[in-house]
C-alpha cells in the first residue's frame, strides 16, 4: 500500500500512514475546521489497509490538543483497529501524552475502556 | 491633531470601558462573527502562554473551553439581519481572571425555540457527578452522530466535566422569536 502522509497545520495533525517502514502515527494538534473533511481520507487508507495488515501494527497517538469533534472521529479510527483485533491481527495503540497534562492521560484510559485493542500508555516530559 | 471638541462623549466612553475592564480583571473581549480563523487567533492568545509549565493543565482548559465555546458560536447562533444583510455566526467572548480561578463567558443570539432545551440539558448537567457525566460523555461519543454543522453533541459535557464547577447560564428575552443566550464556565486555579 502506498504511504499516507499529511503535514501538520495550526489546527490539524501530522499523518503517516507507512507499513513498508512499519510506520504509524497521528500527533500534533486536532481542531480543524471540518474533521469529516480532514479525517476521511485517514479512515479510508486505514479500511484499506485492515484487508492486508503487516504482521504486527503499532499506531502510536501523540496528539497535544484534540477537540470534541476530534474525540469522534479518533474513536471511528480506534474501532477500524477493534475490527482488524477481532479479525486476529496484532495491533498495539501507543498513547503518548505530556507528564503535566492529566486530562489527555484520562483521554487515553477513557478510549481504552470503549475499544478492545491493547494500549500501551507513556507520558513523556516536554 | 487631536479628537474635536464634540467627541468628548466617545473619548470618555471609551476610557470608561478600559477602567471596567481592568476593575473587572477582563483580560479579553471580542465581539463580531466568530469564524474558525478568529477561533483560531483568539485561543491563540491562551496558547502562547502554555509554556507556563506549573499552570499548563489551567491553561489547557482555559483554552479547551475557549474553543469549544466560540465553536458553539460558529455552529449555532441565530443569524441576525441588519440592512437586509444576515449575520451568521455572531457572538461575544470575554475572559475574566482573578487569583482563584479564569472564568470564559459568551454571548450569542438563539431561536428561542431553543431556550428551554438548552437550559434543561445545562442544568441535567449541573445535578450530575464526574461520573455520570463520565458516562454520558462516552455514550455521546459512541452513539452520537456528527450535526451537518459538524458539532459532536459534546462541547457542553466535556466543559463541565472538565472544569468541575456549575455551568453558569442565562437568556434574556430579545423578541418573540430570539434571545440572547449567556453562558459562563469557570476554570479554578
Amino acid at each position: 500500500m502506498e504511504t499516507l502522509k499529511i503535514e501538520p497545520t495550526d489546527d490539524s495533525p501530522f499523518v503517516v500512514l507507512d507499513p513498508e517502514n512499519n510506520r504509524f502515527e497521528i500527533s500534533g494538534k486536532s481542531l480543524p475546521e471540518d474533521v469529516v473533511v480532514f479525517y476521511q481520507p485517514v479512515l479510508d487508507w486505514l479500511t484499506a489497509y485492515k484487508k492486508e495488515p503487516n504482521t504486527k501494527t503499532e499506531f502510536t497517538i501523540k496528539l497535544i490538543y484534540f477537540n470534541t469533534a476530534s474525540s469522534k472521529l479518533i474513536l471511528d479510527i480506534l474501532m477500524i483497529f477493534e475490527e482488524m483485533v477481532e479479525e486476529g491481527h496484532n495491533v498495539l495503540i501507543k498513547w503518548l501524552s505530556m507528564q503535566s497534562d492529566e486530562d489527555m492521560q484520562e483521554a487515553g484510559k477513557e478510549y481504552e475502556e470503549m475499544i478492545d485493542v491493547p494500549f500501551g500508555h507513556i507520558t513523556y516530559e516536554l | 491633531m487631536g479628537f474635536s471638541d464634540n467627541s468628548k462623549g466617545f473619548i470618555n466612553y471609551i476610557y470608561d470601558r478600559y477602567k471596567d475592564l481592568k476593575i473587572k480583571d477582563i483580560s479579553l473581549v471580542f465581539e463580531g462573527q466568530v469564524t474558525h480563523q478568529v477561533m483560531k487567533a483568539l485561543t491563540g492568545l491562551v496558547e502562547e502562554q502554555l509554556d507556563e509549565v506549573e499552570e499548563y493543565m489551567v491553561l489547557r482548559r482555559v483554552y479547551h473551553v475557549m474553543v469549544e465555546s466560540l465553536q458553539n458560536i460558529n455552529r449555532h447562533a441565530e443569524s441576525y439581519e441588519y440592512r437586509g444583510h444576515p449575520y451568521p455566526g455572531m457572538g461575544l467572548i470575554l475572559v475574566a481572571k482573578n487569583s482563584e480561578r479564569f472564568q470564559v463567558t459568551t454571548g450569542n443570539i438563539v431561536d428561542n425555540g431553543y431556550v428551554e432545551d438548552i437550559s434543561m440539558f445545562l442544568g441535567k448537567l449541573n445535578n450530575m457527578d464526574s461520573d455520570r457525566l463520565d458516562d454520558l460523555y462516552k455514550q455521546q461519543l459512541r452513539d452520537g452522530v456528527l450535526s451537518p454543522k459538524g458539532g459532536a453533541g459534546l462541547g457542553f459535557i466535556d466543559i463541565k466535566r472538565k472544569t468541575g464547577n456549575p455551568l453558569d447560564y442565562s437568556f434574556v428575552k430579545i423578541d418573540e422569536e430570539t434571545s440572547f443566550f449567556i453562558f459562563t464556565s469557570t476554570i479554578s486555579r
